[in-house]
């Protein structure tokens, strides 16, 4: 037991590295379950004609599984580690954040079983039923709590740029959670939505694209605005850039919801406004990824040497490229082909596995060494090797399903001079078979290079104990 | 129906669109006039955290801030030419329903003359038509082989369209009539008419008698008699009525099963069934193809 004074003395890790830890185990989870669907998707035999294994159960159990599970671990361990550092002050409610990490814990556990057992709100990203609903509502509530009075109390005048994010990922996602998950009960795990009709179309889509605006966006621009400038050891490349570019995200990502309900029930106007400010979109995503790549400058002879690095920079690349996809899909032109096909899915992956997984994996094999006294990784090997793995495998999930994409909508669309459609709906699904067997290889080569890290991080753990470490005093000018 | 609930919501919707859009503008064009200087006299903000990090004061880059604004322009052009901002219309009077009925009807337009010959066609010829039978084929794999089978050969519940037990009734003018306005088969709960759950067994033993499948005859003997119940609607011998969809019950064709205890089911529960109706989907000259094409898989001729 640390004494009392220490306890003030020293950053509130413990709970960092819980999070940590179960960031690497559910990653791993999560991603076999993604590689068990895609292998449905080549065989569905794989189903196993069960209803607890068939892929419709499964798949809401995968999304949550990564997004809430892997990238919400991670965004509490980074967020925590980030703001006691640049705050230069002790987490906020010691008990308090205890609690967000068991209750985090138990949420999941609650999709785990939930899920397979087929209960759900039938919301996509918003499946679990309100009791769940309410848990998370609970632990979001104790997180904001120690988030900001952690930054109530900083000893540093200026607010760090990464905690802007953070706090707007954290306010976001509890006003959206909120609104869309707003249900009347009928029973115990059943429930009917509060809005109806195309209203509960808009809503759930509001929330599902801010989801990825503030989830999967904003908080790990968080993660990036520490971790970049910290590995590269060189300073962000532009204040100017941050400001703009932060307003501008917040805001706009707001209005680009109806992006994902092109040529339905919406009305006309309101499909508009969606597909414009998903445009302007376009350059505030962008102010991110430049300035994380600008900061580089001066360091890019690093790249070489050091994996860690690369894991950061190449996200920023993904992130780039699926904030240039996205607006160009949000076009009604172009929607008219995307939507309902794989482009969508490949869409997702080139953001969830290109920006989210591989951001995710730089900033915990940044922490780790560090939350558990050593000086770096217990094998860098391991890491160039999952890097290796992990681009591969993103590089060949997301070209073939632009590929199948593509070509299914294409199919869809032709058109014999008889007026007929020159394809049948099954015809289109046999000529994907090929690409989802490349996309399950891709999977299994992003997993296996999961499981490697779950092993390096192990090991590293095991090799160090727990370190404390010491609060420094604050310099003048800061 | 109006999308808003008043005159009020409209001009909102406008106003924060345009606000939104301007402020994008407007804090663009500030940050980038602000000219930030460094105090610390190394291009920063002077400002450190967590002992190393620190921001630059590097001015936007200008191909972004280019970037940015023709997004913004781009937007407020399409903005002018299409609904957006509350109940405006937009320059070019686009809507998705009229962009679909325009697409819709350019279609027909083109196709009519080929329409028009296969209409003044007969049924019986018109199967013969390899044209016809080409475009009949490809509607039906489209939109009818999700119930009745790409073979046509159905499945429980949906009836096969290749053998000659028909429902309905297997008649050109039939066959489009079920296409066209769809059917509603409709057998209701049997038992109380029939009398004790062991009358209901003499029954099903009769009807399966019908047939010549599988039956107990000491059964079939006792339920004779109070197939009277099921006469009305299916005929004194079981032969059926397409007239109001009273199936065949001699011809050894199941459609919701055969054997024992899926008849006893049929007496004590009834049936309701359901083919939708198509008017709504395919002009009169589609289905016509389309009947051509379901007549002419159960007719040698059409083959
Ligand atoms: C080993 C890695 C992964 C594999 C093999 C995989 C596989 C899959 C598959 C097969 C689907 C269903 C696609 C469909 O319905 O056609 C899916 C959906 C999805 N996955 Fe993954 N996935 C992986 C990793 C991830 C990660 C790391 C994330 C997020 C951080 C993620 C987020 C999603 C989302 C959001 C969807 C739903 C997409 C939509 O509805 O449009 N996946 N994934
Ligand atoms: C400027 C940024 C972006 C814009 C404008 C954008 C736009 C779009 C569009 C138009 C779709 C297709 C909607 C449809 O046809 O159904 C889509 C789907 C999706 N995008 Fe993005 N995207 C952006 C960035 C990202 C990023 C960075 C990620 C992930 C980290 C992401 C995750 C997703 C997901 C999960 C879906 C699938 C939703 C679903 O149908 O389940 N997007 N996005």
């Amino acid at each position: 037991m640390q004494s009392l004074n220490t306890q003030s003395s020293t950053y509130n890790d413990t709970v960092v590295r819980q999070f940590s830890i179960m960031a690497v185990v559910w990653g791993v989870v999560g991603m076999l379950v993604g590689v068990i669907i895609a292998a449905q998707l080549v065989w569905p035999e794989l189903n196993l004609g069960l209803p607890w294994t068939s892929f419709g159960r499964l798949r809401p159990l995968h999304t949550n599984a990564v997004i809430f599970a892997f990238g919400g671990c991670t965004l509490f361990a980074t967020s925590y580690y980030v703001v006691q550092r640049t705050c230069q002050v002790r987490l906020f409610g010691g008990k308090l954040a205890a609690f967000t990490f068991w209750g985090w814990q138990l949420v999941i556990l609650a999709a785990a079983v939930s899920l397979p057992l087929g209960y759900t709100q039938g919301k996509e990203y918003a499946e679990l039923e309100w009791p769940i609903d309410i848990l998370i509502a609970v632990v979001w509530v104790a997180y904001a709590i120690v988030f900001f009075g952690t930054i109530g109390r900083r000893k540093v005048k200026h607010i760090y740029v990464a905690n802007w994010f953070f706090g707007a990922f954290i306010l976001a996602v509890a006003l959206l959670h909120i609104v869309n998950s707003a249900a009347s009960p009928a029973s115990f795990m059943k429930s009917y939505s509060a809005y109806a009709g195309v209203q509960d179309a808009m809503v759930q889509w509001w929330y599902g694209h801010n989801a990825v605006g503030f989830f999967l966006t904003a908080g790990f621009l968080g993660i990036m605005y520490y971790f970049v400038p910290k590995q590269a050891e060189r300073p962000v490349y532009s204040y100017s850039l941050s400001i703009v570019h932060f307003w501008a995200l917040i805001f706009t990502y707001m209005w680009a919801g109806p992006h994902h309900l092109h040529y339905t029930a919406l009305p006309d106007w309101t499909q508009s406004l969606g597909m414009i400010f998903s445009l302007i979109l376009l350059a505030p995503s962008w102010g991110g990824m430049i300035n994380g790549m600008m900061t580089m400058s001066g360091a890019w002879h690093k790249l070489r040497t050091d994996p860690i690095l690369r894991f950061m920079i190449v996200s920023l690349s993904f992130y780039g490229m699926s904030t240039f996809e996205g607006p160009m899909m949000a076009i009604k032109t172009v929607n008219s082909l995307s939507h309902y096909t794989d482009w969508t899915i490949g869409h997702v992956h080139s953001g969830a596995l290109g920006w989210v997984g591989l951001v995710s994996m730089g900033s915990i094999y940044f922490m780790v060494p560090k939350l558990f006294g050593q000086k770096q990784m217990h094998s860098m090997k391991a890491i160039e090797l999952h890097f290796w793995l992990a681009t591969i495998g993103i590089v060949l999930y997301i070209s073939s399903l632009w590929i199948s994409g593509v070509m299914e909508g294409l199919m869809w669309r032709a058109i014999n001079a008889d007026g007929t459609l020159t394809y049948t709906f099954v015809e289109s699904v046999k000529a994907k078979h090929p690409y989802y067997i490349i996309r399950l290889l891709g999977g299994t080569l992003y997993l296996s290079g999961m499981l490697i890290m779950l092993w390096n991080v192990l090991k590293t753990a095991s090799n160090g104990k727990s370190a404390f470490t010491t609060i420094p005093t604050v310099a003048a000018h800061a | 129906m109006s999308d808003f609930t008043s005159n009020f919501w409209p001009l909102f919707i406008s106003a924060i669109t345009l606000l939104g859009i301007f402020g994008c503008a407007l804090l663009l064009w500030i940050t980038a006039k602000v000219k930030v200087v460094s105090t610390s006299g190394d291009n920063t903000s002077g400002h450190v955290w967590d002992g190393n990090l620190r921001e630059m004061n590097n001015p936007l880059p200008r191909w972004w801030v280019w970037l940015f604004v023709i997004t913004i322009v781009f937007s407020l052009f399409y903005l002018v030419a299409y609904p957006g901002l509350g109940s405006y219309k937009g320059k070019l009077g686009w809507t998705e329903v009229n962009q679909y009925e325009k697409e819709v009807a350019t279609a027909n337009k083109a196709l009519e003359p080929m329409y028009a010959k296969f209409t003044a066609m007969k049924v019986e010829d018109l199967a013969k038509n390899p044209d016809a039978k080409a475009i009949g084929e490809r509607l039906f794999m489209n939109n009818c082989s999700q119930c009745h089978g790409s073979d046509a050969r159905g499945s429980k519940g949906f009836p096969n369209l290749t053998d000659h037990d028909w429902i309905h009734g297997g008649s050109p003018e039939q066959i489009n009539e079920t296409i066209t306005n769809g059917r509603i088969g409709m057998m209701p709960p049997m038992a109380a008419m029939v009398g004790s759950a062991d009358d209901v067994k003499n029954v099903a033993n009769y009807v399966l008698s019908l047939s010549g499948s599988m039956h107990d005859s000491g059964r079939a003997g006792l339920g004779k008699a109070k197939f009277a119940a099921c006469a009305a609607c299916h005929g004194p011998e079981g032969k059926g009525n397409q007239e109001i969809g009273a199936p065949n019950l001699t011809d050894n064709i199941w459609l919701h099963g055969a054997g024992e205890a899926a008849i006893i089911k049929r007496i004590n529960e009834g049936k309701v069934n359901q083919m939708p109706t198509w008017k709504d989907k395919f002009t009169p000259a589609q289905i016509h193809v389309l009947t051509a094409y379901v007549w002419g898989l159960s007719n040698e001729s059409g083959k």
